[in-house]
């Protein structure tokens, strides 16, 4: 074991002294020093498995996942918060996730539709209620391309068949009407989520949509939710190289877009975490292969850009290998502007998705280090590409607890941390710089050509605002 | 070297490569074409949409409520070392702590004992217990506020004795004060959470505490997302020389000063004044519909003198003192005499540009009541009043306050309705002004009317929640934020008129 490691593995013992003797035990195992060389046993972290009760985890519920991140930004669909009032006000238009189209007559991204249950529903059950509802939105909204019922807690609690109610009203209506069981006690985190959302797209909307024509270029944009327009930036890199986007998903989708990807010629998937199903089905299925990519910084999006065109012929090379050329001036006077000034600053990241790995080159491009990296629900197969991208040492965290983080923030003393809007602002009393790196802080776009000046220009804001220097330490 | 010009999102989508990119992605949108768009958007602003729209039953769209459980979270934080303790799933918490991290900008701590579905089968006193035991040995609170959300609620959990269970076992101190209160999503709202968790605190830890008289008022100031409201019935009951104890403070909980140093413990309500707050010669709350059970309860079980006072406006500011310097034989002084003074003065030179406009409201009972007050005494008329949270007591008091003065005799009020209701009311009977949160800008963007933001929540504007809306300064402040709403509205609408004015 080298000093790095050890060093980092006495400070993780360190923190979790306080526990009780179970928890920390459990906790004990998905904490741990990286190792890249992959020797070091003790060094794999364990993940997507229960969170403690009691210990302030940062993880949402599988509502959160389906609603929130993957069924949320279907834009010309209805999408129902089936049960009680909270759950759908909190993920009211939270996630950014832009879309064109006229709010409320084509689209209805930025709504919040529930069935709002009553003591009455949970006694005798919401299906009568729901059926109800349809026809209510059907006749509201009659340009609306879909319904989508996300289930909260007591529907799955109380044995309503929403499946039932939604295949009838596909008859009556024409349309999709999509019943997603995506309850918050069911599975350990988001993630489940992600993967009922995903089953519900191929049981319910992919094979549907109709695409008039196609080309060899035709590519889907998979995992990317646009969030402060980070797809759109995406998508204006790939249709410049010569590939035409049949479909993306989730962000500014359409509910054709959405029944269509199996048949582009490559799906692209930015967040693996969330959408990796639906890519292996439409692979075993339709015979559509995916690839990974990264749009974060210009070091992994030229990485990328030379992946993705290495699938196609010389046109789409050729253009790729242009379109680098001609934004890398760009690229570079970004690079020239941010690096002096944040060249060496540390970084600790607590994230969701793919953010935890894929931002590290775009920090690295200014300069900066990534000294500790967690997923809030990462797999076994995320760790697996983020302990390659982190130095020997680096500090590993699955599934942390706003003690952990603090911990951990004041032994090692990152210069920044980028997590959500639940440590945002406990880092701000503490007097450290701080991003959130869901919403971008209501910035973005990130990906991209377009997205590295905002990065950049954001990572500066933050870690030398003279605001820090304000604050009045107590000792 | 090329000029660097950094674009973000709200000027970079509006370029022209941009704006083709959106064209060419429409053919595989399968959208309907800007025609069909145009007649069902024109369609929407009819009588006849309107009609439909009330017609519905079975669907709410962009209402104004939250769910109990966060009341009773809030609620919970207002006292000293106190950990709020969700009985049931980890996403509740999460999504409860978000929601007020966006409307205060502060840190919010509470946690959950994550049931899934192992517990929904076999319950939940594994969790509870872990759970217990490991926010203890964390977080070392003197009171765990336990609290429950949907799943706990449907398979019928009993907190009463997983807690005793817990200190059996030894997991958590035998002293530690463990209230509870059962909130179900599905009842009521957020208000109604904050009634349950405040009733079950005040019980829990006044047990057997009844004795001599304090000398004290407790205050309590309701469901309310003003910290500055909490640092003003403060201010003037200091002033008054009234001796209080404020039930639930959550002043520095939601708006503490930046030391360095993250302090999870905020609430100011000490835990020994709760104690002994079933001494105090009278309790008085600034929120009627938010405190319902538990001002029945303090009535009932204390038997204290309650009142029940909304001190939005200057009347009701009247009211309340009047009714302190009833309680307390304290006389108010001429300081707080001179600030009513003060917006009186203020009201009289802005009552111009307020009087006879026309306004639309949303929000929670209590702040619809007090604001449609203040709005009525500058002249202004109330005219869509929506409350979803709203029950038939609400309508009651709503219609009799309206009752009360000439300048209410347009408004209507609609309980159970959303901003999609409001919608129709408002391109079928246009209005001048619009008060409500934050997610009513969509009307703003819809209809066109200038929204004034007050309520809950407050998320795409900072530091209001700051600035009391109670009290003489609350009216001045409300007083100023309409009347130079309305000013920035003609100078936008006379922008290249002869209109455009220097002097207002």
């Amino acid at each position: 074991m080298s000093r790095a490691i050890e060093d980092t593995k006495k400070m993780i013992d360190e923190v979790l002294e306080v526990y009780p003797e179970k928890t920390k035990k459990v906790r004990a195992k998905h904490i741990a020093p990286n190792d890249p060389s992959g020797q070091c046993a003790s060094c794999q972290v364990k993940s997507n498995v229960k969170s403690r009760p009691g210990v302030m985890t940062v993880r949402g519920c599988a509502f959160a996942g389906a609603k929130g991140v993957v069924w949320g930004p279907v834009k010309d669909q209805i999408t129902i918060s089936h049960g009680p009032i909270g759950c759908g006000q909190y993920s009211w238009w939270a996630r950014r996730n832009y879309y064109n189209g006229q709010t409320g007559i084509d689209t209805f991204g930025t709504m919040h539709i529930t069935t709002d249950f009553q003591e009455k529903d949970i006694v005798y059950g919401g299906d009568k209620h729901l059926d109800a509802a349809l026809v209510e939105l059907k006749e509201l909204f009659p340009l609306a391309k879909g319904i989508g019922i996300l289930s909260e807690c007591p529907v799955g609690l109380i044995g309503d068949d929403i499946e039932a109610v939604a295949k009838k009203k596909v008859k009556e209506f024409g349309m999709p009407i999509v019943p997603v069981r995506c309850e918050g006690f069911r599975g350990v985190s988001q993630s489940l989520g992600h993967h009922i959302a995903n089953d519900t797209i191929r049981d319910h909307i992919l094979g549907k949509g109709k695409l008039e024509t196609s080309t060899p270029y035709d590519v889907a944009l998979i995992g990317d939710y646009n969030i402060g327009g980070d797809a759109w930036a995406s998508r204006k890199m790939l249709e410049e190289m010569g590939l035409r986007v049949i479909a993306q998903w989730t962000g500014d989708a359409s509910v054709n877009e959405m029944g269509i990807a199996h048949k582009s010629k490559l799906n692209l998937i930015h967040c693996y975490r969330s959408m990796n199903y639906i890519c292996r089905h439409m692979e075993e299925t339709y015979g559509t292969p995916w690839l990974e990519f990264n749009f974060f910084g210009p070091t992994k999006i030229y990485e990328s850009i030379r992946k993705i065109a290495a699938q196609f012929d010389d046109t789409i090379k050729v253009k790729a290998e242009a379109m680098i050329e001609k934004y890398k001036p760009k690229m570079d006077a970004v690079i020239e502007k941010y690096r002096p000034r944040l060249e060496g600053r540390t970084v600790m990241l607590y994230v969701g998705g793919l953010r935890p790995r894929h931002t590290i080159g775009a920090y690295e491009d200014l300069g900066m280090e990534v000294v500790a990296s967690g997923y809030e629900f990462g797999h076994n197969d995320d760790y697996k590409r983020t302990y390659e991208v982190m130095k020997e040492g680096a500090l590993i965290i699955d599934d942390a607890t706003e003690y952990e983080l603090e911990e951990f923030t004041h032994r090692m003393k990152p210069d920044l941390v980028g997590a959500g809007i639940k440590e945002k602002y406990t880092y701000h009393k503490m007097g450290v710089p701080f991003r959130q790196m869901h919403s971008w802080d209501y910035s973005g776009p990130y990906h991209g050509f377009d997205g590295f000046g905002v990065f950049a220009r954001d990572m500066d804001a933050t870690v030398n605002s003279p605001t820090w220097d304000l604050i009045r330490r107590k000792k | 070297m090329i000029k660097l010009k950094i674009k973000d999102h709200s000027e970079l989508f509006q370029e022209p490569e941009y704006q083709a990119q959106f064209e060419r992605k429409k053919e595989f949108e399968c959208c309907p074409t800007s025609e069909e768009v145009q007649t069902i958007s024109d369609w929407t602003k009819t009588e006849e949409y309107q009609e439909k729209n009330f017609a519905r039953q079975h669907i709410k769209i962009n209402p104004v409520k939250a769910c109990q459980p966060l009341g009773a979270l809030y609620c919970a934080l207002g006292f000293e070392d106190t950990l709020p303790f969700c009985q049931g799933a980890q996403g509740c918490v999460a999504y409860f702590r978000s929601h007020l991290n966006r409307h205060f900008k502060e840190p919010v701590q509470a946690v959950s004992s994550s049931m899934t579905e192992d517990a929904a089968v076999f319950g939940g006193l594994n969790n509870m217990t872990e759970g217990m035991e490991n926010a203890y040995a964390l977080y070392k609170p003197k009171m765990m506020a336990i609290f429950t959300s949907c799943i706990a609620e449907v398979i019928g959990d009993d907190l009463n004795a997983y807690t005793k269970g817990a200190k059996e076992k030894g997991v958590i101190p035998s002293e530690l004060l463990t209230p509870y209160a059962n909130t179900p999503s599905f009842v009521g709202s957020h208000i109604t959470g904050y009634d349950n968790m405040l009733r079950s605190i005040l019980k829990s830890l006044t047990a057997g505490k009844k004795s001599e008289p304090n000398g004290k008022v407790n205050v309590i100031a309701g469901f309310d997302p003003y910290t500055g409201n909490y640092r003003e019935i403060k201010r003037m009951l200091d002033m008054m020389d009234v001796k209080h104890t404020v039930l639930s403070d959550v002043s520095d909980s939601f708006d503490a000063p930046n030391t360095g140093q993250a302090k999870i413990y905020r609430g100011l309500t000490r835990i020994e004044d709760t104690m002994d707050s079933a001494n105090a010669m009278a309790t008085v709350s600034l929120q009627k519909y938010s405190t319902l059970k538990t001002m029945d309860f303090i009535n009932k079980e204390w038997n204290q003198k309650t009142v029940v006072k909304i001190p939005v406006g200057v009347r009701n500011t009247d009211a309340l003192l009047e009714e302190l310097s009833k309680i307390t034989g304290k006389r108010v002084p001429q300081e707080l005499e001179d600030e009513r003074g003060r917006v009186v003065d203020a009201m009289v030179d802005s009552h111009t540009y307020v009087h006879g406009k026309r306004f639309a409201l949303a929000g929670d009972p209590d702040l619809l009541l007090g604001m449609v007050s203040i709005l009525m005494e500058m002249g202004g008329e109330p005219v869509h009043i929506i409350c979803t949270n709203g029950d038939k007591n609400f309508h009651e008091d709503m219609e009799t306050l309206l009752a009360s003065s000439p300048y209410g005799a347009s408004g209507k009020v609609y309980i159970n309705k959303d901003l999609w209701h409001l919608r129709s009311l408002m391109f079928t009977d246009p209005v001048d002004l619009l008060i409500s949160n934050s997610y009513a800008k969509f009307l703003w963007r819809d209809t066109g009317t200038p929204l004034i933001r007050y309520g809950f929540p407050l998320f795409d504007r900072h530091h209001l929640h700051r600035y009391p809306i109670i009290g003489y300064q609350g009216a001045l402040n409300i007083v100023t934020s309409i009347v130079n709403t309305v000013l920035e509205e003609l100078d936008r609408a006379t922008i290249n008129t002869t209109s455009f004015d220097v002097i207002r």
